[in-house]
């Protein structure tokens, strides 16, 4: 499967408003806690971590472990002061990087 | 009046970052680490205030290993304190670490929302460090139980 | 072994039904034989409420599940089907294959060619003489006319397709099986669910039919309608298809695995359909 995400943002924002921004994306959070059918470890593949930025400045971060679910999802709220690019990026095992730009509006 | 905690010299400084375990799956971890001493590598020396977060959870989980849950901190309007970071830990788990969250200060309230794993009936806690060196936590009890049947590959 | 008798007899009766299946009066005697066979199961699932009204007594399993996992379902933002729903989007215009081609030129814009497709699944395959399951029919679509090998059963790309139609579905209601071709495979798959299966000894019917909302350890048990399929299971913590749950529970009462789009798969598929005739479909849905 290619990698997908899902981002949801409110539409016609008001500056001052405090919105919700949820995100998730298509990995399966492999624990490395696993075994194959044939006893062997399955080895850790995990997103580490995701960050949010407004413009370049982080508005939310977070440090994942093997104990967040498949297909990482994460609603945390922003208060909307300017119009801006936000980028969402995931980085994980493997090298995993992946990065999404959306523009949002305030009014 | 909420008292204020005096500086202490083993505060960590604010440049100083928080710092958890790696992510490495180690068996031998768990042993070495118990929950308690993982949440005292995250709060370090601040005072634990209650209230301020509450985790929400539901109490009967259908399935461990999708289980939506939500953070919310309000800082006490007293107190112009922002919120550093919030972790959340869990009891029983292969390791104790779920997930460490940054937050942009500055709001009236903080909701947070993910999904985590949890691999069986367990104490899992929240806590929220705060500038000020205060710290506030919640803490719930869960019980999670095994699909009827467990399915192999097929 | 049960499950291995079981297999011989249906293979059998299949043989033996097909000799007459060309028969104009044999498939009129069908058709009233179901209908009275239905009928009687339908009247079991209405209830009669104080004020006279009938009830439908059937129940997603949307029913039985706990709230947030209920809310999850809901709200596109973070029913994760719906990652694969978008991943399905792509691939209904991708150019692949041996040909080049992608779905979209046969088919058009989904939203219209495919509006209640997954409604009206199991149905005939006229090329293979038989019923096929919607993730069958999309795999044989791509090999015959996109020019791609089959793929296995429930390969990422057929799974994200059919996510993609099942949401073409969403708010229409699951259609009665009419088409007289396919009544041998319902008529099995009747029986298929009512039979005593595996070590353990139990059929669809003992769980589904007789104790839906008792619980089997923790679970709670669901009717088993296949109203949200392919579902995002948090078992799996992934889509999966109606074929993957059903072998789930053979697996459960320690019987041989079907193929998972072979001819037994596809009758108990078929039934459970006409048993959920006239239920909504929720689009890709989740379970526990």
């Amino acid at each position: 499967m290619s990698i997908q995400t899902l981002i949801d943002l409110p539409q016609n924002i008001k500056r001052g408003a405090l919105i919700r921004i949820r995100v998730s994306i298509s990995h399966p959070m492999e624990t490395g806690y696993r075994r194959s059918s044939e006893g062997e470890r399955l080895s850790r593949n995990i997103i580490k971590r995701f960050s949010c930025m407004l413009n370049g400045a982080s508005i939310f971060s977070a440090d994942l472990y093997p104990a967040v679910s498949a297909n990482p999802y994460f609603s945390f709220q922003h208060r909307a002061a300017r119009s801006g690019e936000l980028t969402f990026l995931w980085e994980g095992d493997g090298g995993f990087k992946h990065v999404e730009r959306v523009f949002m509006s305030v009014q | 009046m909420t008292t204020q905690p005096l500086r202490s010299q083993t505060v960590p400084s604010k440049d100083a970052q928080v710092t958890l375990p790696d992510h490495s799956p180690d068996a031998d971890r768990q042993s070495a680490s118990s929950y308690e001493e993982a949440i005292r590598r995250f709060t370090g020396a601040r005072v634990l205030i209650p209230g301020r977060i509450k985790l929400d959870i539901a109490v009967l989980i259908d399935n461990g290993n999708t289980v939506p849950i939500s953070i919310v901190v309000i800082p006490t309007p007293d107190s112009l304190s922002n919120i550093e970071s919030i972790a959340v830990f869990s009891e029983r788990n292969p390791q104790h670490e779920v997930i460490l969250l940054t937050v942009e200060p500055g709001h009236s309230s903080t909701e947070v929302a993910s999904r985590i794993r949890l691999a069986t009936s367990q104490k899992l806690i929240a806590i929220a460090n705060f500038e000020d060196n205060t710290c506030c936590s919640d803490e719930v009890d869960v019980i999670v139980t095994l699909a009827a049947c467990l399915e192999g590959d097929g | 072994m049960i499950s291995l008798g079981l297999r011989g007899s249906l293979s059998c009766r299949l043989s033996r039904i097909l000799i007459h299946r060309d028969s104009s009066k044999w498939q009129a005697l069908m058709a009233v034989f179901l209908t009275c066979v239905f009928s009687c199961s339908q009247a079991q699932t209405v209830l009669t409420l104080p004020t006279g009204e009938p009830q439908d007594a059937r129940l997603s399993g949307f029913e039985f599940m706990g709230e947030s996992t209920r809310a999850l379902q809901l709200d596109a933002s973070q029913n994760p089907a719906m990652l694969f729903v978008r991943e399905g989007e792509q691939l209904w215009s991708a150019l692949i294959g041996s040909k080049r081609a992608a779905c979209r030129d046969c088919h058009g814009d989904a939203n219209e060619s495919m509006r209640g497709i997954a409604s009206r699944y199991p149905a005939w395959d006229a090329a293979i003489r038989r019923p096929v399951s919607l993730s069958h029919r999309i795999n044989l679509c791509r090999s015959r006319y996109l020019g791609l090998d089959q793929s296995q059963a429930e390969s990422p790309a057929t799974l994200a397709l059919e996510a993609y139609l099942a949401f073409q579905s969403k708010a229409d209601r699951i259609t009665s099986v009419d088409d007289p071709n396919v009544f041998p495979w319902l008529e099995n798959g009747h029986r298929l669910f009512e039979r005593r299966i595996g070590q353990i000894g139990l059929s669809c019917a003992d769980c589904h039919a007789h104790r839906p909302g008792s619980r089997l350890g923790a679970s709670v048990i669901p009717q088993a309608h296949p109203t949200a399929y392919p579902v995002y299971r948090l078992q799996w913590q992934s889509l999966g298809t109606l074929s993957r749950r059903i072998r789930g529970c053979f697996t459960g009462v320690r019987a041989d695995l079907p193929q998972p789009d072979g001819e037994l798969m596809v009758s108990l598929e078929l039934f459970l359909r006409q048993r959920a005739a006239g239920m909504l479909h929720e689009g890709p849905g989740v379970r526990p």
